[in-house]
């Protein structure tokens, strides 16, 4: 009983850690111990079947998979993915944050119903989009024949040209408005007083989104956008959903997930599973680097 | 003193934290051994299949038996695509899963399951094995032991519209080349009438089991082997073969939809219900869906085997169907071996086939009066099962999912580019598949 009260504060700090410990633990045991099975995995050549046997092998799984051509196009669609429908979330999330930033009636119940898309979980509404987008009986091609685009019917998810573009469509429809929210939350941080100088000095409103708003905005964006990125490139379900085993949609999570679970090749999903966690990892550092710096030399 | 206690609560509730998840605390539940009695009050879990009617099925089937030994089943829903649903069941198999006791599996996977799979041989009379088909009997037979029951059996067939052929006074193609031609007369007089969206064949496309199931059964018409000789070795690159797939990838965006490339049964059958198409391929039980109540097409359809390779090729119909099995882990193995031979009996199967048409596994049933006076067309089918064909499953064994993948992708790839260099990608898929058997020490 001698140390008991030594400092009230390290007293504090130690009683502290224990309060925490539950919750380090559990998260050690949830999201860490999986994690270091998949990377100890991956360098076996275990099989589902039966886990016991699994014989360490070196590297032998990342060569199979480097050698593969289907995990080149899972990397390749993957980040075609992440690109464009990042960037026309982006855009499209500047243009109805910057429209719901703005007075007029009703906004509540518009901002409410923006939102709903992103409410909606993931699998009921690539499924709800793959009714849509049924070349026969699907709303979407009745649409588009009736505005007058094309006259023979789209095979949305299963002509190769499109498949692509019909899984961006359902994401950025999806994630928008997550983008929006963000956006939004950071266009009411810019102070008022700048618009007021701008108004008083006669800008042009083009001028005024350049100069004001979206410098002010960056910070935020490149926040918003380091999270979708990171969203992006794990993209799993609505694939899943929409277009499973399709060459052309096929993302690095869906490879890992048909290696581990279809295939029951435990080894080798790892791997694949392990190779998207370091393109992730590393992404997520050059970003960081990135922002750094840049707030580094604004500062400067 | 306080910190003290502080330190004991979290120690405790870390350790807590950690024997739950270890499992430590789980609550030690009573078992029951395969040779127990039947016990009351116990509540087994089954998968019962995920689609609609099946499912209501199910949970009339069971119905009875629970009243009868006052147990209690749990229906679980799973996937509907058979991929999904087979890495599942290897999910919870692989970890011994005490949650699930009976399992609804294909007729493809005794030998990919059995491991796992209690052996039932002992547990069930002779005279019910032999009520059923021996051919699924044997196909649920893995190294002597009976790992299955079966619990209703599938054929693959042809639908076509009566009416519409009637209309042109076409007869019932023989041939893949008549159902082409057929299918192009129908679809192009019917697109100048009222019915814009007409189209001929609809099959299942999508890069999916379904898919080999198809062109398992177009190879087969023509007379190539099922990706496998006797010898074991892959032949997948022959002239019959490519014949086959010259014809097929002609369909597609001419008798076929290019959405047909994504359809999966359901997907098929709602352009086919909703009067879109002149013949669909799928299994025998979707008679009972089309020619529901709130179908368009009741009472219009048709039902046959499908067409032959060429004059010279053969009918091949593809099995299918469920079985029922009992997994090792489970801890209601009497309880469960009582459902299942409830359900499996001919009792059940005959309820079955009278309120939704599903096939009996018992061959005595296709003869019986009463099914044949709602259901003639069992009739026609019970022939089919001469001409039927098997997947590859048992022989390929372990391997089967990554076989059957290759398969369909390939498959897919060639009816998405319209039959482009077939020869080149067959002789791929055969390395591939040769590769994936029998992998090179590289």
């Amino acid at each position: 009983m001698k140390t008991v009260k030594s400092t009230l504060s390290y007293e504090r700090q130690k009683s502290s850690l224990f309060f925490v410990a539950p919750l380090i633990v559990t998260l050690l045991i949830i999201a860490g111990f999986p994690l270091l099975t998949t990377l100890y995995y991956a360098f076996t050549d275990a099989h589902l079947s039966d886990l016991s046997q699994a014989k360490f092998i070196g590297l032998g799984n990342y060569k199979k998979i480097l050698s593969d051509s289907n995990w080149w196009s899972s990397v390749y669609n993957t980040f075609l993915f992440t690109l464009v429908s990042v960037l026309l979330e982006t855009i499209l999330g500047i243009i109805i944050a910057l429209a719901l930033n703005k007075h007029f009636r009703g906004r509540g119940l518009v901002r409410a119903i923006v939102f709903i898309p992103w409410a909606i979980p993931t699998i009921v509404s690539a499924r709800l989009w793959g009714w849509m987008y049924h070349d026969v009986y699907g709303i979407l091609n009745e649409i588009v024949k009736f505005v007058g685009l094309t006259d023979h019917p789209l095979a949305w998810t299963a002509s190769p040209n499109l498949v692509m573009i019909s899984v961006i469509i359902v994401d950025v429809w999806k994630t928008t408005p997550i983008m929006t929210m963000m956006i939004l939350a950071g266009l009411q941080l810019i102070p008022q007083e700048c618009y007021e100088a701008a108004k008083i000095d006669g800008i042009h409103p083009v001028r005024v989104f350049f100069r004001v708003t979206l410098p002010l905005l960056k910070s935020t964006l490149l926040v918003a956008m380091i999270l979708r990125t990171l969203d992006a490139l794990r993209v799993f379900d609505l694939i899943y959903v929409l277009t499973p085993n399709n060459s052309r949609t096929i993302s690095m999570s869906v490879y890992a997930h048909q290696n581990l679970f279809t295939f029951q090749e435990t080894g080798i999903g790892s791997a694949a599973a392990s190779l998207l966690f370091l393109i992730v990892l590393s992404i997520t550092f050059i970003y960081l680097f990135v922002g750094k710096k840049m707030a580094a030399y604004e500062s400067h | 003193m306080v910190p003290i206690i502080t330190r004991g609560i979290a120690i405790a509730t870390a350790v807590l934290c950690v024997s739950y998840f270890a499992g430590v605390f789980s609550p030690s539940r009573k078992t029951n051994d395969i040779h127990d009695p039947m016990r009351k009050g116990i509540e087994l879990s089954m998968t019962c299949g995920g689609k609609g009617k099946q499912f209501e099925e199910c949970v009339k089937s069971v119905k009875e038996w629970e009243e009868k030994t006052g147990n209690k089943v749990n229906l679980v829903s799973v996937p509907a695509e058979a991929n999904e649903k087979l890495a599942l069941y290897q999910q919870f198999l692989a970890a011994k899963s005490k949650n699930l006791d009976i399992y609804l599996i294909d007729v493809i996977w005794p030998s990919l399951l059995a491991n796992h799979l209690e052996d039932l041989s002992n547990f069930i009379p002779e005279e019910e094995k032999s009520a059923h088909f021996e051919h699924i009997i044997q196909n649920n037979t893995v190294n002597g032991a009976l790992v299955a029951m079966p619990l209703y059996t599938e054929v693959g067939v042809l639908y076509y519209r009566k009416d519409l052929l009637e209309k042109y006074s076409l007869n019932v193609p023989q041939t893949w080349e008549e159902l082409t031609e057929t299918s192009l007369k129908i679809q192009t007089a019917e697109r100048k009438t009222q019915k814009k969206k007409m189209w001929g064949y609809i099959f299942q496309g999508k890069a999916a089991e379904g898919l080999t199931v198809n062109g398992l059964e177009w190879l087969a018409s023509y007379g190539s082997p099922l990706i496998l000789l006797e010898n074991g070795k892959v032949s997948l690159n022959t002239t019959q073969a490519k014949k086959a797939l010259k014809v097929v990838s002609s369909w597609i965006g001419r008798i076929s939809p290019e959405g047909v490339l994504n359809y999966n049964e359901e997907d098929g059958r709602g352009v086919f219900q909703s009067s879109n198409a002149v013949f669909l391929r799928s299994w025998a039980s979707v008679w009972g869906l089309v020619n529901a109540q709130d179908s368009q097409i009741k009472g219009l359809v048709g039902i046959t085997a499908l067409p032959k390779g060429g004059v010279d090729g053969k009918h091949t119909n593809m099995l299918g169907g469920q079985q029922l099995a009992v997994s090792k882990y489970s801890e209601h193995k009497a309880e469960a071996i009582s459902l299942i031979r409830h359900l499996t009996g001919a009792k059940e199967q005959k309820r079955k086939a009278l309120s939704a048409s599903f096939l009996p596994t018992h061959p005595a049933l296709y003869s019986d009066t009463e099914i044949l006076d709602k259901h003639p067309h069992f009739a026609e089918i019970y022939p089919l099962f001469e001409s039927s064909i098997m997947r590859p499953a048992r022989q390929i064994g372990l391997k089967y999912s990554q076989v059957s993948k290759e398969f369909f992708m390939t498959l897919h790839e060639i009816l998405a580019k319209k039959g482009e260099k077939i020869e080149g990608k067959l002789q791929d898929l055969n390395n591939k598949i040769s590769e994936i058997l029998e992998p090179s020490s590289k």
